[in-house]
C-alpha cells in the first residue's frame, strides 16, 4: 500500500493524514471545499509544529506526500480508504456508493467511526467483505491502538490488510465485533452519562467525581473532563444513538446533560462545560 | 515594542490574576498547560514577525518570560 484515500478533512481526517505522511504513505485528502482543505492544510502544518514542541524528536514529514483535492475521482489511484466524514447516517449513505464506484474492486474501505454500523455501511457498496471499522482516536498521531470493527461480511483479508496499514503506522488494532458503540463508546459513554446523573444528583461534585477516577483507578482524565474534552454535544449524540440504537432505557441521556448542550455548554470548545476553560 | 512588556501583558491576560516573574517555568508553576504553548508560539511569531524555526521549537524557549525575550532577540537579531 502506497497511497492511501482519507475522506474527510476534520479533526480526524487531518489527525490521520499527518501520521500516515509521516510514516511515509502518499495520502490524497478529500473534501467538499477548498475553504475545508485550506483550513485542514494549516491544522495540519501547526500540529507537526506542536508535535516537535511538545515531542522532542518527531518523525520527519513531507508536506509533498499528501495532496488535498475535492475531486473524489483521485481516490482511483488509492490502495486504501479511510472515510472520517461526520457522523450522521445522511451523509455518509451518499459517500459509500461514490467511492465504490472510483475505486479499484480490490480497494479495501475503512470506516472510521464511533458510532455507525459497520454493516449497514458496508451493505451501501458491492464489496461488503472489503469493508471494516477502524476507529482511529484523536490526536491519532499520539495514539498507539485502534478498534477495528468486524461487520457481519468483512473477510479475513480484510482485516489483514487493514492490520498491515495499521502496523505501517507502529499501531495495533483490537478488532471486536459489529455492534452499537462497539466496545469504547458503549462502555465510555455510559459512564460519562452515569457520571453526569451524580452531579445531578448531588452526589458528588464533577472535580471529586473525576479525583476518584484518577486517584483510585489510576485513570489519566476522569469521565467528566473526558467529557469536555470530547464536547458534550458529542457526548449527548453518542449516547441518544446507543438509546435508540438498543431501545433499552439504561442508555437514556440524563436531562442535566441536554440541558447543558441546550444552554450552550459544549465543554472545552466553547469554554464552560463541567469545568470553565479560558 | 517591548518584547518583555508585550509577553507579559499575553500570558497576565490569559491568566489574571497569577503572579509569576520573568525568571519562572510557567508551566512548572501549574497555571500554564501545553496547549498555552502553542498559543505563546503563535503570539511570538504574530506579534514580532518572524517564524520559529524548528530547532527553536522546543519548550525550553517558552517556559519564562526571560526565554522567550531571548528567542525574539535572538530570532530578529538573525533576521
Amino acid at each position: 500500500m502506497k497511497r492511501i484515500g482519507v475522506v474527510g478533512a476534520g479533526v480526524m481526517g487531518t489527525g490521520l493524514a499527518q501520521d500516515l505522511a509521516q510514516h511515509e504513505f502518499g495520502v490524497t485528502l478529500i473534501d467538499r471545499t477548498e475553504d475545508i482543505l485550506a483550513k485542514a492544510d494549516e491544522q495540519i502544518r501547526a500540529n507537526v509544529r506542536m508535535g516537535r514542541l511538545l515531542g522532542g524528536k518527531q518523525p520527519a514529514f513531507d508536506h509533498e506526500l499528501i495532496s488535498f483535492t475535492t475531486d473524489y475521482r483521485q481516490l482511483a489511484e488509492a490502495d486504501f480508504v479511510i472515510e472520517n466524514i461526520t457522523e450522521k447516517w445522511d451523509l455518509k449513505k451518499e459517500i459509500y456508493p461514490r467511492i465504490d464506484k472510483i475505486c479499484r474492486p480490490d480497494v479495501v474501505f475503512a470506516a472510521n467511526t464511533s458510532a455507525i454500523s459497520i454493516t449497514k455501511l458496508a451493505g451501501l457498496t458491492g464489496r461488503p467483505g472489503q469493508v471494516l471499522g477502524m476507529h482511529f482516536m484523536n490526536p491519532v498521531p499520539m495514539k498507539p491502538t485502534v478498534e477495528v470493527i468486524r461487520g457481519w461480511h468483512t473477510s479475513a483479508e480484510t482485516l489483514r490488510t487493514a492490520q498491515e496499514l495499521l502496523a505501517g503506522l507502529g499501531k495495533e488494532g483490537i478488532v471486536v465485533a459489529d455492534a452499537p458503540g462497539f466496545v469504547s463508546n458503549r462502555v465510555l459513554m455510559l459512564t460519562v452519562n452515569e457520571a453526569i446523573y451524580l452531579v445531578a444528583d448531588r452526589v458528588a461534585e464533577a472535580e471529586e467525581i473525576d479525583q476518584i477516577f484518577k486517584s483510585c483507578f489510576g485513570h489519566k482524565m476522569g469521565p467528566l473532563e473526558t467529557a469536555d474534552l470530547i464536547g458534550l454535544d458529542t457526548i449527548l449524540y453518542s449516547v441518544e444513538v446507543l438509546y435508540e440504537s438498543f431501545n433499552d432505557s439504561k442508555y437514556r441521556p440524563c436531562p442535566l446533560l441536554k440541558k447543558m448542550v441546550d444552554a450552550g455548554l459544549h465543554g472545552r470548545k466553547s469554554g464552560q462545560g463541567f469545568y470553565t476553560y479560558r | 515594542m517591548d518584547a518583555r512588556a508585550e509577553i507579559r501583558g499575553f500570558i497576565a491576560e490569559k491568566f489574571p490574576g497569577v503572579e509569576f516573574a520573568d525568571g519562572d517555568d510557567i508551566f512548572a508553576l501549574g497555571f500554564a498547560t501545553s496547549l498555552f504553548a502553542m498559543q505563546l508560539v503563535m503570539f511570538v511569531e504574530k506579534g514580532f514577525g518572524f517564524e520559529v524555526t524548528n530547532e527553536d521549537l522546543e519548550m525550553a524557549n517558552f517556559r519564562s518570560v526571560d526565554a522567550m525575550v531571548a528567542l525574539v532577540q535572538r530570532s530578529l537579531a538573525a533576521a
